[in-house]
């Protein structure tokens, strides 16, 4: 069987999730790629989510939240829009290729960016390959 | 009464917390007076088949230094740990993987070519890298082999204490010494500090709201004496570290960098202080905060300066 | 082919092991002083900001930090064209002072002394620290303990920390220091003399009035005609924290004087497959092997090379036992490798008389203890003279001080050809066929290392930390024969 790549998708119930449905009941063709996880804000993916979907096998990840200016909790994707490009600038130096982590703004009524960005990422993980966190090494005798 | 039976041991150390352990100073004569030391390689002449012998559990106490980084210190680890009733980890190395642990943003080649083919004044034509067994006229020599990834002492055992700091600052090394000679040890799996709250709690500066627009490296500005460093722009890991050093660091006018490790209950200091970092950039323009961002062009060095092998991403994936 | 191992040395801070191959008639054949270990610094340096450098190349040693904090911090003020003011680099230079005094009295009196001070044929559980006290007296024992610990509270207080201090910066330091600090450092720095004082006395009485260690001081099995080298100011006398290195011959003739940037047309450091250290060597001369001489590119750091690579002492004690240790020993340079415990104290009184005469500086009050770098960081070296030997710390960085490769070669290295050049040569003269290997005999072969005050984290800078040497003995047909140390 030929390599898939797997994409953890944290999409903030707000707006992308419901972006995610639209898309879904607008019968509009996307990648089925991602894994999705609703959480209530975009704010809510601590950096060590991240790292933990890499850990439990993920090939990149997505996190998708509100406009700027739209969330539901006023600042809760600035902060997300602060913390994730720090994270990635971080990533890269443990050899995390920048394409692997991605965090966009998908609203409730944008079904078809929804399966844009999803496509274009699967394509992006697809052509980077398949992940392996720290080479495997490095693991706890317990795990 | 009898004596407490005690050993001391160091594995990839830079022997600062022995160094630590002896500045405890005149309290060491209490120690000695409730403990023999059955095992001290840095002073004592004690062979290494002599502990081989010792009974499981013959030793009460044994504080352990230093990060994990060859298979001989390997078997030490696991040797010291079924012969101790209790396995305390000294140090951030050892907690930790500390500072060697930064070697794990690369690998043992990258770490071989460049001190024996690359450094400048490296003189090696032959290109000559060290064999862990190499024939010479008169026989054999052999050098133990090094792993590819550094890791901490709770990666390899398991440990019952955790003294924090690199090293130690007197004051816990003596908590924990006095804890011990009295008996009065915390539940297992603790960690022995003063204050188990953030660095921050200990630091005398000014706390206000945090909101920079630059991070300055400690020798872009004279900081104001009173005021928080992290709000002057200066990336002070006080917030995402254990406090109970005192923070001599802030005091010296210069940041935390961490060597206590996490506060309670978090188990990845570095992130833990990334988000700290984040939160405090005052900007809501994507660019605006790509160009704040370059003010921290280190962040792994930076935010897991001790803690990169006992992190959840252990060490770069080297392709 | 007989062999002895020697692993690991003890009272040693680090790792090491030293291989005796024997040859069919029990004569020595060889001799390998080898290092276990190496951590990488060089290489995990990279991608760090070299700002961080002072504070992480320190965790090479916790013995020596203050001397990597500040060998980096000197290598920053040149990466970052920055020139620190004058109270700054008196702090610094302050704090310098201190180190030695803690480290040159832990190494006569704790490490490197004890066989010397109680004599190589001591019984073991004499030879340390407990035996010393016993022969000095219990007051000079209370006198060792607490000068070290009062020249730590000085570390402690100008450096922010006392194991691993932090002030170092690019053009100064954090901190400064106040009235009150300065008269304790003074009233610290006049017993740190005293001490110093009271410590060649007590060489002079046990060691120099006794005909039979002056005999071994001078013998031809602990003597090597090698070049030296050594950080001297601009009238070459010795200095620790600043200046020119110099190297004279093994005749004493200034053979070359260089600043820090231009080590690398003067050093080279050799790779040997069977060591995880390196052996450095003077480029201009040329590595030959393991052999003194003129001819050979090997040279020696340290106490007894800094004061044969300098005209003198800039403190009025320290120079009149410099100029008596050359009349003693037979005038310059002195190969006797024993003669660095006695060079060491004569550093430690000059340490005590600069300390003094620092903290009674007008300027050391001085607030005005920085520069703000404004130029781009580009490369930068910084040298300064560990208790060990030179120590160079060398970096390259990006616009924003991003470390692209760093280099260092650290002191105790300098000495590691000399170290396997001595055991080999001491070995040579003690180990004779049908003579039994006794541990006296043994112990004579490690006191050929014991005076270069060997720190093998340092040296292994580059694989793991310090843990003791080992001394293996080989036979012919490669059966162990005998080992001292442990196993
Ligand atoms: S924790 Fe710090 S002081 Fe202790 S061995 Fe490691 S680097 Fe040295
Ligand atoms: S961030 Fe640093 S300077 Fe600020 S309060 Fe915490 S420890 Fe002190
Ligand atoms: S302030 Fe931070 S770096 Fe300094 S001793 Fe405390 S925990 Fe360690
Ligand atoms: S609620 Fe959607 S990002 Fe905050």
């Amino acid at each position: 069987m030929s390599w898939e790549p797997k994409i953890v998708g944290f999409l903030c119930n707000w707006c992308s999730y419901r972006g995610a449905d639209l898309a879904g009941t607008s019968r509009i063709h996307f990648a089925p790629n991602v894994k999705v996880i609703r959480v209530p804000c975009s704010t809510r993916v601590e950096p060590a989510f991240v790292i933990k979907a890499f850990q439990s096998g993920a090939d990149g990840v997505l996190i998708l939240g509100c406009h700027p200016g739209d969330c539901h909790y006023i600042e809760g994707n600035y902060k997300t829009m602060r913390r994730v490009p720090l994270l990635k600038k971080m990533l890269a130096q443990f050899g995390v290729e920048d394409g692997r982590v991605r965090l966009d703004w998908v609203s409730a009524s944008e079904g078809e960016k929804y399966a844009a960005v999803i496509n274009d990422m699967t394509e992006k993980v697809r052509a980077l390959g398949p992940f392996k966190l720290n080479n495997g090494e490095g693991q706890h005798d317990k795990d | 009464m009898t004596k407490i039976k005690l050993a001391l041991y160091w594995a990839s150390s830079c022997g600062g917390c022995e160094i630590a352990q002896l500045q405890i100073g005149e309290k060491i004569l209490k120690l000695v007076e409730v403990a023999d030391i059955v095992f001290w390689p840095v002073a004592i002449d004690v062979k290494y088949k002599d502990v081989e012998a010792m009974p499981e559990g013959s030793i009460d106490v044994c504080l352990f230094n230093g990060a994990i980084r060859t298979s001989e210190q390997e078997h030490m680890a696991k040797m010291l740990r079924s012969k101790s009733k209790i396995l305390i980890s000294y140090g951030a190395c050892a907690n930790l993987g500390g500072i060697p642990g930064l070697a794990n943003l690369y690998n043992r080649d990258m770490i071989f070519n460049r001190a024996y083919l690359e450094t400048q004044s490296t003189d090696n034509e032959k290109k000559i890298i060290p064999q862990t067994s190499y024939q010479v006229p008169e026989g054999t020599l052999t050098l133990p082999e090094f792993f590819n990834t550094v890791r901490s002492l709770p990666q390899t055992v398991s440990v019952d204490y955790i003294i924090p700091g690199c090293p130690p600052e007197e004051k816990t090394t003596w908590l924990a010494l006095e804890a011990l000679i009295e008996n009065k040890l915390p539940p297992k799996g603790a960690v022995i500090s003063h204050n188990v709250k953030a660095v921050c709690d200990d630091c005398p500066r000014k706390k206000n709201e945090k909101k920079v627009k630059k991070f300055y490296r400690p020798f872009q500005i004279i900081p104001d004496p009173e005021l928080c460093l992290l709000e002057q722009g200066i990336l002070c890991a006080g917030v995402a570290t254990m406090g109970g050093c005192g923070a001599p660091c802030p005091q010296a006018n210069m940041p935390c960098t961490g060597c206590y490790g996490p506060v309670r209950g978090v188990i990845d200091q570095g992130v833990h202080f990334l988000s700290a970092a984040a939160s405090i950039i005052d900007s809501t323009d994507p660019e605006e905060i790509e160009k704040i961002l370059d003010g921290i062009a280190d962040p792994a060095g930076t935010f897991y300066r001790y803690s990169i092998p006992e992190s959840l991403l252990r060490r770069a994936r080297i392709k | 082919m007989r062999r002895i191992t020697i692993d690991p040395i003890t009272r040693l801070e680090g790792h090491g092991k030293i291989e005796i191959f024997l040859n069919d008639k029990g004569e020595v054949a060889n001799t390998y002083f080898q290092v276990p270990e190496l951590r990488g610094f060089e290489k995990f340096a990279e991608g760090r900001m070299a700002d961080d450098m002072p504070q992480i190349t320190q965790r090479i040693c916790g013995v020596c930090p203050e001397a990597h904090h500040l060998a980096s911090t000197k290598a920053l003020d040149a990466l970052y064209h920055v020139d620190p003011p004058e109270p700054a680099k008196k702090l610094r230079e302050l704090l310098y002072s201190a180190f030695y005094v803690t480290d040159h009295t832990t190494h006569f009196y704790i490490l490197g002394g004890p066989d010397f001070i109680m004599g190589p044929d001591a019984p073991v559980p004499e030879r340390n620290i407990l035996g010393v006290i016993a022969k000095v007296g219990l007051e000079l024992g209370g006198a060792v303990i607490k000068t070290r610990m009062r020249n730590h509270h000085i570390i402690h207080m100008i450096g922010g920390r006392g194991v691993h201090p932090v002030f170092g910066l690019p053009g100064g330091v954090s901190k400064a220091i106040n009235e009150q600090e300065r008269k304790e450092i003074e009233e610290i720095a006049k017993e740190s003399v005293e001490f110093a004082k009271l410590s060649l006395k007590v060489f002079d009485s046990i060691v120099l009035k006794n005909k039979a260690y002056v005999d071994m001081i001078v013998s031809d099995g602990y003597t090597h005609k090698t070049y030296y080298m050594g950080l001297v100011d601009a009238n070459n006398k010795v200095n620790f924290y600043d200046g020119k290195v110099r190297v004279v011959d093994p005749t004493g003739k200034e053979f070359a004087k260089y600043s820090p940037s231009e080590y690398l047309n003067h050093v080279a450091e050799h790779v040997e497959p069977w060591s995880y250290i390196k052996f450095p060597f003077l480029k201009k001369v040329g590595w030959k092997g393991f052999v003194d001489g003129k001819d050979s590119g090997v040279f020696r750091v340290a106490p007894l090379a800094r004061l044969n690579a300098a005209d003198g002492m800039t403190t009025p004690l320290a120079q009149e036992y410099y100029e008596q240790f050359y009349s003693a020993l037979g005038g310059k340079p002195v190969h006797h490798t024993l003669a660095m415990h006695w060079a060491r104290l004569i550093e430690l009184l000059y340490a005590a008389e600069r300390l003094l005469e620092l903290s009674r500086d007008p300027d050391i009050t001085n607030p005005n203890i920085r520069t703000i770098p404004t130029k781009t960081p580009d490369e930068g070296v910084g040298i300064i003279e560990a208790p060990r030997g030179t120590l160079t710390h060398h970096y390259t960085t990006d616009e924003r001080g991003v470390i692209k490769k760093a280099n260092l070669i650290v002191a105790t290295l300098n000495n590691s050809a000399a170290v396997n050049m001595s055991v080999d040569k001491a070995a040579r003269s003690l180990i004779k066929p049908g003579k039994e290997i006794t541990e006296g005999l043994l112990n004579r072969i490690e006191m050929a290392w014991r005076p270069y005050d060997l720190c093998l984290a340092c040296a292994t800078h580059s694989l793991d930390g310090p843990s003791p040497v080992t001394i293996h003995v080989y036979d012919s047909q490669g059966n162990l024969v005998r080992k001292l140390g442990r196993d």
